[in-house]
Order: C-alpha cells, then structure tokens, then sequence
C-alpha cells in the first residue's frame, strides 16, 4: 500500500503548497525540531534525527518489499500462492536485526540522559513555580522574584467575537509581561515545583520540558549557548488557562545579566518599604485593579461573575461582601481541593489589600471597605 | 459426535425487542455491541469535529477553552472505552464462537449483562455535559489535582468508569473462559485462528488492567470527597503517584486495543493472499511478549514528571524493546503476502493499509521511546499523531476491515464493493491528511489539548481540520454500506464468502443459524 | 476437549442483566447525587438501586440454583463457572494491587523524599524543611487541612488475633468441604457455621478496631497518607470479608436445605475460594499495613 500513501503524501503536498501560498503573512512554520541553544538540545536533535532516519530505513525495506509483493504477486497477473509458512533463520534474523538497531538507539539515549540528570555545580539556581496561570521565577539567594503573565493584548484577541486577527498580535500567546532574564555560558539549575495543579516548563530551544509538580521538585539544567529571545510554553494540561501560559526566556551577556540583577533588587527594595505606609482608598483600589487583572480575572472574570459551576462570581459573592476576615481568610488561605489556591505566599501584602479593597467596591459590591496592608500583616500571624 | 440440543431452542427463535434486551445469544449481543461501538464512534467523532474546527485557525471562533477541554476529554473516553473496545468485544462474540466450533459464549447471561451495563455508563457521563460546569475537562488521562477540580461532573465521570470496568472484565472472563472451555473436539490451541489468539492474550490484559483504574479513580474519589491525601504532597501523597497507578492500566490498555487488530489483520491478509499465516507460532509468541512487556513499560508516559534516572532509563529500555515483538509481526504479515496470489478486495485494503500506518504509529512510538527526546516530543502534537496513528489508522482501520470481511458471513450479503473501495480510498487519504501534518506540529512546538494556539502553527493545522472533515464525511459512506448491507441489498454472499478464506466459521451458511455448531463439528 | 455425553446448557433469554444494570445504574446515579449534596434525589436513586440490585441478586441466583439443581448443568458448564470465578477473583486481586501499590510508592518513594533522602530529597529541602518523614506517618508535611493522629495502629493486639481468626476460618471451611465431599452433612454444616461465625466475629473486632482508631488514636481517612492507606486497605478487605460472609450463609442455608452433593458442588467451592482469596488479602495487610 506504499502507492496509496505517496499519493496521500502528493495530495497533501500540493494543499500544503496551496494553504501556505494563500496566507503569506504567516511563512513562520517549521515542521521540524529544533536543534536548541544548549548541549542538551543538540544531543536531543541529534538522537531525534538518527532515529526518524533508522525509521525511515526500515519503513524503505519493508514497505518497499510489501510494494513489490503486490505489484508481481498479484493474482491477476496470474501468481499461484505457494504455500510455505515457515522459516526459522529468517525469524532469528529479523528479531536480531531489529534489536541491534535499538541497541545502536540505546547507546546515545543513555549517554544523553545522564548528562542532563547531573544538576551539581550550578552557577545559578532559579526556581520555576507554576500556578494557574502564570509562571513565577524565583533566583534563589538573590532575593529576586517576579510571575511572568500572559500579554493581556493575546489573550484578548483569543476571546470568541473579539474581531482582532491573531495574527496582528506580535508573538501571539508567546509573550509575557516580565521575561525569565538569564546570562548566558554559565550553567543554570532550574527547581520546578507548583501550587495548584502539574504544569509543565517547555522551552524548546533548551531542549526539554520538565513538569512541575506541587509538592515536590523536579530538577534540570543548561547552559545557553547564545544570547536571544527564546519561546516556550506550559505542556501540561492545567485547566482553562492551559493554553494561555507562555514562557519567554531572555538569555544575555553576563555584565548585561548582571546589570539587570541588580535593578531588580533596587526595585523589590523599593515596593517593600511602601508596604509600610497607610495606604488610600484610590491606591489601594488602583492596586487592586491591577492586581485583579492580572491574577484574579482568569477566573473569576474581569466582570466579576465568574463561570457558572466553575468559578463563582464576587459580583455579589456573600464572602466578598460579608465580613473582612472571610474575605481576607479566603483570599489568603484559598479553599483547599478548589481551584482557589492560597495567596498569601504568592502576593504582597499591599496587593492583597489593593484586591480585597477593590473586590469590596467595584461592580455591584458597594461595601466602602477599606483593608491596609497592615491589616494583611496582621492577618498573617 | 456428541449432539449439543439447545436449551434456548426450547424457547424458539426470541422476537421483538425481548430478543435484544434479554439475549443470550452471542450473535445478537455481538450485534449489540458493534451498534452500540459505531453509534459512539459518531459521538465521539462529533466531538472530534468540534475540536478540529475550533483549531481551524488560531483565536477562539465557536467554543470556550474549557468547553474544548470537554471536548478533547470526552473525544478520547468515548472513543476508547465506547467506540474501539467495545467494537472488539463485539467481534470477539461474533466470531470466536464460530471459530473455535462452539454453541455459544460460555457465559451468556453474564455476556449480555456486560452490555446492557455500557449504555449506562455511558448515559451517566455523557449525561455531565449538560450539567452546570460542564462534563470533566482535564483530559482522558485525568491526573489529579486539576481533576479533582472537577465540578459536578465529577463522581459521574468516576462512577461511569467503574461501570465501564466491570463491563470489560466480566467481557474479558467470558472470553478466557470460552477459549478456554467450549472449543469443538480437536481444536487445541496450536490451531486456534490467530484472531481468537490475540483475543485471549487481550483478556488477561484486561483483566489484569481494569481493576487497577478502578482502584485509581476510587483514589480519586476519595481524595475528593473523603478527605484521603493519596495525590496531595501536604498528607504525604504524590500527585505523580497516580500517574504511576494510571499508567500502570494505561499502557496495557492501549495494546487491549491493538491486539485484536493484529488479529483481525492476521485472518485478512491469509485469505486474500490465499496462502498460510506465515509463522503462526512466532506470532504467538510476539503477543504474549508485547502483553508482558506491555506491563513495565508504563513509565515512558512520565518520562517528563522527574523521575529518578534509574527509572528513566528502565523504562526506556523497555519500551523500545516492544519493537522487536510486534517487527515479529509485521515482517510476518509481509512474508504472508510474498509469493501469495493476491487480490484487493475491501477487507484487504484496510488491512494493507493497517500495516503500513500502523509501523507508522508504531516508528513514531519508538522515538518517543527514547527519553531524552521525549523530553521535547512529551504533551505535543507529535504524540497526538503518534497515537492516531496507532489508534484510528491501526485500532479503527482494522476494525473496518474486519467489518467488511465479515458482514457478509453475518448478513448473507455482500456489502457493495465499489462504495467500499471508494470509502476507503477517501478515508485512507484523508487520514493522512488529518494527522500527518500534526507530526510536524508536534516537532515545531504546538503542545497538545490547547484550545488556541500561535499563528505560526495555522497551515498546519487548516490542513488537519480539513483532513478531519473529510475523513469524518466519509464515515457516513461506511454507515450507509452497512446500512443497506443489513437491509438485504446486495448480492447473496455464499457460505465461503471469500474464495481464500478457511477455518470453521466458513463452513457454516451466510448468514449462520441462530445456535452456531447445535452439533460439534470435527477439527482435523 | 471432551465434551463429556450430555449437552451445553445455553439458558433462554433473561430479564436479570437488564435489571441488573439498571439496579447498578441508579445506585451510581444515587451515590453521585450524594456527592453532590443533592441528598434527597441521591438518597432515593441509591436506595432505589440497592433494592433492584439486590432483588436481580436473589432473582439471577435464584434461577441458576433451580437449574442447577434439575441437573441441566453438565461438567462442561460446571468448568465454565469454575474458569469464570477463578478470574473474576484474579480480577479482586489486581483491584487490591492498585492499593497495595500506592501504599509501597508512599512509604518508598513520596513520604521519604518529603522527609529529604532519595532522588528528590531536594523537595523537603526547599518546600518542607520542617517535615520530619517516618512511618506510620502521624506528623504530616502540612497538616492545616487534616486530622492529625495520635498514634499508629498496632500489630500485635486486635491484628493479631484477627490473623488467627481469619486463618482458622479458612481452615474450618476447608473442614467443611471434607465434609461435603465425604456427605457427612454435620461436619459440612458445622464447619459453614463456625465459618461464618468466626467471619462476624473478625467483622466485630474490626468494628472495634476502627471505633479505637477513629475515637481514641484520632486516626481517619483524613490523617494523611497513612490514615488513608490503612482505612482504605483494611475497609475494602473488610467489605470482602462482610460479602464473603453474607455468600458463606447463604451457602450455609443451601446446605442446611439439602443442597449440593459430594460431587456437585461448584457454589461451595466459589465460596470457598472467594474466602481463601480474602484471607491471603489479610496476610498481605498483616505484613505491609500493620506489621512492617
Ligand atoms: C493502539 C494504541 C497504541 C499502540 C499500539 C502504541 C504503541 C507504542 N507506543 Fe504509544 N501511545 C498510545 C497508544 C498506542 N501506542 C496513546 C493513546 C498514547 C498517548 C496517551 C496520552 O497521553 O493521552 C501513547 C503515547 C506513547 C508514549 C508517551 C509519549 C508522551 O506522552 O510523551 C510513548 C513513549 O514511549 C509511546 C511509545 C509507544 C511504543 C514504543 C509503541 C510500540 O508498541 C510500537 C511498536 C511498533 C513499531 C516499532 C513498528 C513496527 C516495527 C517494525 C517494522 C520493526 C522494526 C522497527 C524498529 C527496530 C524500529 N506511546
Ligand atoms: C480510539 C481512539 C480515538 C479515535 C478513533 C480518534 C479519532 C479522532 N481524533 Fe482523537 N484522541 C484520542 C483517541 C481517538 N481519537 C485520544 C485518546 C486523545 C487524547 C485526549 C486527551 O488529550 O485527553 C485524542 C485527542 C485528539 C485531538 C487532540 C485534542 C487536544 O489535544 O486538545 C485531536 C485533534 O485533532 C483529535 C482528533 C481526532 C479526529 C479528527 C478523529 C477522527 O478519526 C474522528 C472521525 C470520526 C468522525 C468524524 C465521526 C463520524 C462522522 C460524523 C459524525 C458525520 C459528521 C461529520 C462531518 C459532516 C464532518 N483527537
Ligand atoms: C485558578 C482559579 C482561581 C483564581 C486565579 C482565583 N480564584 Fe478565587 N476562587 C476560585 C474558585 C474555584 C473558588 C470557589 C471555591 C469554593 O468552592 O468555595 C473561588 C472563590 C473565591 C472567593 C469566595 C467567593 C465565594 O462567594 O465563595 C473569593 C473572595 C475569591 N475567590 C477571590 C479571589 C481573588 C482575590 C483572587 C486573586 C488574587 C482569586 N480569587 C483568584 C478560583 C480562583
Ligand atoms: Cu500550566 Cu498548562
Ligand atoms: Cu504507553
């Protein structure tokens, strides 16, 4: 039957002409792996190429002596079937055979997986932490942590009815608002671990995916060969927002890295003293805003009202519009077995107040409530 | 010859609709089972449509993300434990009885119990697609804890699968019990067709396997609504533990469904090359290898979750060894068709095309195998190919085919040739077309069960959708063939039906008796 | 294959499976809408279905006594139920394996690397620092949302003695079916009794058990990976054990009734194994659950 799928593969050539003709704003595809940035992902494309063309060797033999069984032993052309239904030697050799070549596919596999399971002498160790959706980044022992979200412009245009065309939007569902930023030629340990559900960390050109698992941690590592921008996104199914968790990695030179490092550190130095202050109605509702937007609207909604059965709606929601300490006790604790996880070691103090605050007016809920960040505080103890 | 008088012809030939809610009969449960199995192929399709045109191109334009999530998480339960398993059973009642010379099922109460059970289970979750929230949306393969976010489809999801369960073993028991039991004086096991050979071995694996995803989803269950903490790291659980338990069923499971195939295959492509199975007993043996090996293979479904490398590297080594059993097989069907006389009847087209596609799932297996490659082929579009191949142009191809070599022995007419051969050949192309491409999406970075994707994977994917419609239109030519071959149109098929066919399931008329052997026949 | 001189008994056409199936179908659809909260609607479907359940139980095996017992069933068809059952309880093992195997993963696996040694120590390292792994598993990584227990089960107390009682149970109805193949009714009679009985019995000290651990050692479903491998263990062992002793009475009334005979007899042997199969169960939990 080898005649029938070249002509599939005719047929299917010609509409792939014809499709990628017709829309010449999109010439970005590609149909094959890429061979990545680290030594990792090059022995991954290497070992991806050796075995698509020991496959392709054996699909020739014996599809090619399937092909020739039906052009010459058809029975229209007057074959009589002979009847033999046995031969050992043949047997032996085409289970050995077979086993030598897994043998030939198992040697390097086994090279490779060892090198990338050697995680010791790290440069850097950054902690991935995945999270219904949105990614964290924490540089351990330098106090430098940030999520990276989903470019709100993709995810608008995503929606059904939006009347904005994908492909207007640069890097469409592969941007975020604050990148992974990572120097390049050192060698960097990633720890992935989770709050809610598994997600998976997948950026391509480091050649692998990692799952991220809550409550434990799995490891990996890479050395980044050359500085650029490098796209991925979460690979494990993680609910509604699956397909709505990118991951952009900035790699860069090392005094660049570290200029940025330090910036960083200026900048969490500066938030945390202006957690200390009162805060008003309006900069804890700006806050709010902000804060809701970003985390709280992929569930509940930027109006408020939820998905029936899924996500309730705060318009209204008896908790955000009884008592503070519900409130505060629900935001900050979640609801374990819920896809209401705990904020509290998520978000800062003036960001719980600023969401709290503004779910307690905005919408239908007219409450007046005020919450400062010294009330989270307390909260905390 | 010993007589074997019939109870049940004590009570005649059963009229009206008693004759299919209370049978005993292998035959009409078979049919049954196959109606019920095609019916669920079309639901399960439908979802497949709506997943295709949602990806047509990138945005969201018809469904929500988590209504896509429903729909890639339904697609997969209905195809698989509606559609192609119970098909299997369906043709396992149909024929092994013939086969093998033999009254009827062992067991033919508990036989129609384990179908009257499907149709419930499948009403309770299908039924959670209309509840508030929707039907369970964290795909086939239901890892905690995005499952235990399930809404209120919950329980009907775990509880549909119990049932789904109990169905299949007591399906599996009946088989092992009728190969094992009711066989025609003579035919001893080194003769038994090789389709009821690949049924056998399936049985245990059911057997073995169902149970266990029973247990899981009880885990499931309880870790819910009970309290238990046997996913949830904070009680000294594991999350990744289910994957071990699932998987521990799962990787069996997809071989439940592939088994029989290879048997079906293993009858067709014999009687149209109208020459022997070449090495009958080798292929024995590569089944039973595949169906031991098949149960220490299951990590190669984690490779990614972080397991130690010492696990990494055993399940590796282990799944790429399945190669060499099931290479068995196919270089066997190839020497099968060497030399022979052959011809390109329906059944046989399936069944050629069935090997092809099929060692094309099966390469594509063998990379993903191979664990530091899987680390970038894991959760994409190169697995989604992977798996159809194996599943729909192996599993489906092979159930088709089967369904043709055999409907005219169960109707006592031919199906009509040409609009078979039409059907096929538009299937065959277009299934190409559908799932080839995703191979590439795959490699370029499209992760699978996402409901919008980035535009550079648009060409693609058009070409896929469009490959599904047509693939998915064409199944209405195969529905209409069956149709009218049930109705009586066609040519009187004779009690041989095929002129290279052997074995005793083609000595009996077309269509055959209501009690199949009332007198053992005699195997020489 | 002999098919021996009589013939394959095909039954005619029967209502049961239906009933069956739409008897397990409402009972799924009652427990459903319990976990729903939906009681009312769940409690009637459930209540529903047990009883149709039930009532297709008496009616199925009503039928298959009576035929049995006007000799429709040759050898042949006593091997079917022989082969049928054999499997079916291989099938009750591999449900029992699916525990047994998360309660090795946890105790080898998950809880040591949440207390910081094997592969993935680094766990406790960054997300439990202050979780100190042991088993029986009574302080948990974090135990806000759990019932914290005070002490692990013990082996040697009630287990103990329910080893011996289950063991000795399965060796009177070994007894009994001496008796049986022997005709010697009284012993057959005796030894079903003394079965049963010595199955309540363990059902009572179980009781008893759990009452303990529930009130006194605070231990429940909820107590983590332990309290959840121990109940969920011993409580599916238990329900065998309360359903192989309901099939035992039944038995027990056939015999009292004049059933079976020394040579035909298959509904005491199922039985039988069924009641092996349960107490081979128990060793496995002895060992792994309370003993090691
Ligand atoms: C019928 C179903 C079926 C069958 C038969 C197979 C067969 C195989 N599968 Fe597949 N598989 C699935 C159904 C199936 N699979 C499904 C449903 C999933 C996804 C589940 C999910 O996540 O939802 C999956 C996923 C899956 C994965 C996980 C991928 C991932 O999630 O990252 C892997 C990895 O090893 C794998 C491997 C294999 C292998 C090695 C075989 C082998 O058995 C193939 C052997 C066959 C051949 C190799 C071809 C013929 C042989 C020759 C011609 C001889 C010579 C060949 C060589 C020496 C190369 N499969
Ligand atoms: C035996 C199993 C089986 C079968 C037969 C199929 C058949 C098909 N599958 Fe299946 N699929 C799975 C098993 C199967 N699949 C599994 C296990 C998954 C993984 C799920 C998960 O991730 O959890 C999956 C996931 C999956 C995805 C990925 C979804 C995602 O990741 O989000 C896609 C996408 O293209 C897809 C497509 C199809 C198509 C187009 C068919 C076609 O072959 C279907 C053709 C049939 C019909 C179309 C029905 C007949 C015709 C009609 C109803 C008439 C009307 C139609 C028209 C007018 C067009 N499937
Ligand atoms: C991943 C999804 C998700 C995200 C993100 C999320 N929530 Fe929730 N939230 C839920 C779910 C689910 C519930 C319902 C829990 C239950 O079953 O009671 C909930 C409940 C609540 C409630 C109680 C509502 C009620 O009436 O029961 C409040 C208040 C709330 N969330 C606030 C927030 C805030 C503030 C944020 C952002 C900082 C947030 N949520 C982010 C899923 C989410
Ligand atoms: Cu996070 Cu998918
Ligand atoms: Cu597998």
């Amino acid at each position: 039957m080898t005649g029938k799928s070249s002509r599939g593969f005719c047929l299917f050539s010609v509409a792939a002409a014809s499709v990628a003709g017709s829309a010449p704003a999109v010439a970005d595809y590609a149909f094959n792996l890429p061979s990545g940035v680290t030594p990792i992902s090059h022995e991954a494309y290497r070992l991806h190429m050796l075995a698509f063309w020991i496959c392709v060797g054996i699909a020739v033999v014996v599809f090619g002596a399937m092909l020739w069984a039906i052009v010459h032993h058809r029975k229209s052309r007057g074959a009589v079937p002979a009847q033999f239904h046995e031969n050992t030697r043949l047997e032996i050799v085409w289970t050995v055979i077979p086993f030598l070549v897994l043998v030939v596919l198992a040697v390097p596999a086994t090279r490779a997986l060892m090198a990338m399971d050697d995680t010791k002498d790290a440069d850097l160790t950054i902690k991935v932490t995945g999270q219904q959706w949105r990614w964290r980044y924490d540089y351990l022992n330098e106090g430098v942590g940030f999520f990276s979200n989903v470019d709100p412009k993709s995810v608008d245009a995503s929606k059904r009815g939006s009347g904005i065309d994908p492909a207007s939007v640069d890097n469409y569902l592969r941007e975020v608002d604050q990148p992974l930023v990572l120097p390049v030629g050192k060698k960097i340990r990633f720890l992935f671990t989770a709050t809610d559900v598994i997600h998976a960390w997948w950026v391509p050109a480091l050649g692998y995916q990692v799952d991220a698992n809550p409550g434990f941690i799995s490891e990996s590592w890479a050395r980044i060969e050359q500085p650029g921008t490098y796209r991925g996104q979460c690979s494990e199914l993680c609910g509604v927002g699956h397909a709505y968790m990118p991951i952009v990695l900035v790699a860069m030179n090392e005094p660049e890295f570290d200029a940025w490092l330090a910036q960083q550190k200026a900048l969490q130095a500066k938030a945390a003293t202006a957690a200390e202050r009162m805060w008003t109605k309006d900069e804890l509702y700006a806050k709010g805003q902000e804060v809701y937007g970003r985390i709280c609207a992929a569930c509940h909604q930027p109006n408020g009202q939820g998905i029936p059965g899924v996500f309730p709606a705060l318009n209204g929601s008896p908790i955000a519009t009884g008592p503070i300490a519900g409130h505060l006790n629900r935001v900050m604790n979640g609801k374990p077995g819920t896809a209401m996880q705990a904020f509290a070691t998520q978000l800062s103090d003036v960001e719980i107040a600023g969401v709290i605050t503004y779910e307690r007016n905005t919408w239908g809920n007219k409450t007046g409530d005020v919450v400062q960040p010294a009330q989270v505080k307390q909260a905390r103890k | 010859m010993a007589e074997i008088a019939l109870h049940g012809t004590e009570h005649g030939h059963p009229s009206g609709i008693t004759r299919w809610l209370f049978s005993t009969n292998h035959k009409d449960i078979g049919t049954l089972y196959l109606l019920f199995s095609l019916t669920m192929f079309f639901v399960g399709g439908t979802f497949a449509m709506v997943i295709r045109a949602e990806l047509f191109k990138p945005g969201l334009q018809f469904v929500d993300a988590l209504t896509f999530n429903q729909m890639t998480t339904m697609h997969a339960l209905v195809m698989i434990f509606g559609a192609v398993m119970p098909a299997f059973v369906g043709l396992a009642n149909w024929m092994i009885p013939l086969m093998i010379g033999a009254p009827d099922m062992a067991l033919p109460r508990l036989n129609n119990w384990s179908f009257w059970i499907l149709p419930f289970a499948f009403t309770l979750l299908l039924s959670t697609l209309f509840m508030p929230g929707g039907g369970p949306a964290g795909g086939w393969t239901m890892y905690p804890p995005l499952f235990l976010q399930t809404g209120m489809a919950f329980p009907f999801v775990i509880f549909a699968i119990h049932l789904m369960g109990i169905s299949s073993v007591m399906g599996a028991i009946n088989v092992i019990t009728t190969v094992f039991n009711m066989r025609a004086p003579g035919m001893v096991f080194r003769k038994l067709p090789m389709f009821v050979w690949t049924w056998l071995i399936t049985a245990f694996l059911l057997i073995a396997a169902m149970p266990v995803l029973a247990g899981a989803v009880t885990m499931l269950l309880t870790d819910k609504y009970f309290g238990t903490s046997f996913f949830n790291a904070a009680g000294g659980g594991d999350p990744v533990m289910f994957q071990h338990v699932f998987w521990f069923f799962g990787h069996p499971e997809v071989y439940i469904m592939i088994l029989p195939a290879f048997g079906i295959v293993s009858q067709i492509v014999p009687t149209f090359a109208r020459k022997p199975l070449f090495g009958y007993t080798s292929m024995i043996y590569a089944v039973g290898a595949i169906a031991i090996l098949s149960f220490i293979v299951w990590g190669h479904h984690m490779f990614t979750v972080g397991m130690p490398l010492a696990g990494e590297l055993f399940f590796m080594y282990s799944t790429i060894l399945i190669a060499v059993p099931t290479g068995v097989k196919v270089f066997n069907w190839v020497a099968t068709m060497w030399r022979g006389s052959l011809t390109f009847e329906t059944p046989m087209l399936w069944a050629l095309s069935f090997i092809v596609l099929f060692s094309i799932g099966g390469f594509s297996g063998l990379m993903l195998g191979l664990a530091p490659v899987d680390f970038q082929y894991q959760d994409t579009y190169f697995v989604v190919a992977h798996f159809h191949y194996v599943l729909v142009t192996g599993a489906v191809f092979a159930i088709v085919g089967g369904i043709h070599y055999w409907l005219p022995k169960w109707t006592g007419r031919m199906y009509d040739e040409r609009l078979g051969k039409l059907h096929f050949w538009l299937s065959v192309i277009s299934v190409n077309l559908l799932f080839f491409p995703q191979h590439f999406l795959g490699l370029a970075g499209m992760p699978r069960r996402v409901a919008d994707y980035a535009v550079q994977y648009t060409e693609w994917n058009m070409m896929s959708s469009i490959g599904g419609f047509i693939f998915g239109a064409s199944q209405l030519l195969f529905l209409y063939n069956v149709i009218r071959t049930i109705r009586g149109s066609g040519a009187k098929a004779s009690d041989q039906v095929w002129e290279g066919a052997h074995g005793l399931e083609w000595t009996l008329p077309s269509p055959p008796p209501y009690h199949s052997f009332t007198t053992a026949p005699e195997v020489k | 294959m002999d098919h021996g001189e009589s013939t394959y008994f095909v039954p005619a056409p029967s209502h049961w499976p239906l009933i069956g199936s739409i008897g397990l179908f409402a009972l799924m659809l009652g427990f459903a809408l319990l976990l729903d909260d939906q009681t009312l609607a769940g409690g009637y479907a459930a209540g529903i279905g047990l009883l149709v359940f039930v009532g297709m139980l008496f009616g199925w095996f009503g039928t298959v006594i009576r035929e049995s017992r006007s000799g429709r069933y040759n050898d042949q068809v006593d091997a079917s139920f022989r082969w049928g059952m054999g499997w079916f309880i291989f099938s009750e093992v591999m449900f029992f394996a699916a525990f047994f195997g998360a309660l090795f993963y946890a105790r080898h696996f998950a809880v040591p690397w949440l207390g910081g040694s094997g592969d993935k120590a680094i766990s406790h390292d960054i997300l439990w620092p202050h979780f100190v792994a042991a088993w029986p598993l009574l302080q948990l990584p974090d135990p806000a949302n759990f019932t914290v227990a005070k002490e692990a089960m013990e082996a040697f107390g009630l287990p103990a003695v329910n080893t011996l009682i289950l063991l000795s149970s399965g060796a009177t109805v070994t007894w009994a079916h001496w008796g049986l193949k022997r005709d010697r009714r009284r012993q057959l009679i005796i030894g079903l009794a003394a079965t049963v009985a010595l199955g309540i019995l363990f059902l009572t000290l179980q009781a008893h058990e759990y009452w303990d651990a529930y009130t006194l050692k605070n231990l429940r479903l909820s107590s983590g990976i332990y309290g959840s491998t121990f109940f969920m263990l011993t409580g599916f062992h238990g329900a065998h054990v309360t359903i192989g002793a309901i099939m035992l009475s039944v038995i027990l009334a056939r015999s009292a009734l004049g059933h079976f005979t020394p040579t035909h007899h298959f509904a005491f042997e199922a039985v039988s194994w069924y009641w092996h199969f349960v107490d081979v169960v128990w060793l496995g939990l002895f060992i792994f659950v309370y003993l090691l």
